[in-house]
């Protein structure tokens, strides 16, 4: 299934502001963040496990335990510093 | 029409002309708590001559609507009206507007407080400082998931 990432702040600048990826059925956005760190060295360091990093699906804040639905849209941005 | 609870914009906004719009014909406010955030000209002991706010189109207005919907369930308040600004901003710049009506002060005062504290550590924005020294992305504070945490609400956003 083909799906959209999105990034923002520092991974934005790091990795541009989205990519389309071709995943699995039933992939997880944790398994989806581990797929993206194989793509480049840049993906590497931007998405690196430990790094503190959060992530929404469909524009909701989310948990990296859930699946990705076909057409999704799923973004990686760090801590929000807003207010 | 009823008048939008949530707007992010570029523009200034007038604090007098918000809460007279969110008070306006409702006689059973008694009480109005408004919050202004600014832009400081200096952070963590840094110079700083602007700031860049950047945010998620789309998911942003979204989380703030769920949280205005979670304060009208919690309190008994009457109405809220949240603006953020995004874009370039300068030091004594207002940032955002958190105003809140009810009944009776109690209320409008908590219900502002857990709308900032709710909105700091679960909306989409982020801040870039401009220092002598460069460009720097705002860290995530833990004291502002303590913040929430007061609320019963899960403060994880500054964690690794």
């Amino acid at each position: 299934m083909n799906i959209q990432v999105r990034y923002f702040a520092s991974i934005r600048e790091a990795l541009g502001p989205s990519e389309r990826v071709e995943l699995p059925a039933g992939t997880t956005v944790g398994e989806l963040r581990s797929l993206l760190i194989g793509r480049s060295p840049a993906h590497a360091a931007a998405l690196a496990h430990g790094k503190a990093l959060r992530c929404a699906l469909d524009q909701a804040m989310c948990e990296e335990s859930v699946a990705v639905g076909e057409g999704a849209e799923v973004a990686f941005f760090p801590p929000v510093t807003g207010g | 029409m009823a008048m939008a609870r949530v707007s992010i914009q570029a523009e200034d906004f007038d604090l007098t002309a918000e809460v007279a719009a969110l008070r306006a014909r409702d006689a059973a406010v008694g009480a109005v708590a408004a919050f202004v955030g600014t832009v400081r000209d200096r952070s963590d002991g840094q110079g700083v001559s602007s700031m860049e706010l950047e945010h998620y189109p789309g998911m942003t207005e979204k989380a703030i609507e769920a949280m205005i919907d979670e304060a009208l369930f919690r309190f008994e308040i009457r109405a809220a009206r949240v603006i953020h600004r995004v874009g370039l901003l300068q030091p004594l710049d207002q940032i955002v507007l958190v105003a809140v009506t009810s009944s009776h002060r109690a209320a409008a005062f908590q219900a502002c407080e857990f709308l900032m504290d709710y909105l700091k550590t679960q909306a989409p924005f982020w801040k870039k400082e401009h220092t002598p020294e460069g460009a720097r992305w705002v860290d995530a504070r833990v004291t502002d998931d303590d913040a929430i945490k007061r609320w019963g609400l899960p403060g994880r956003n500054a964690a690794a």
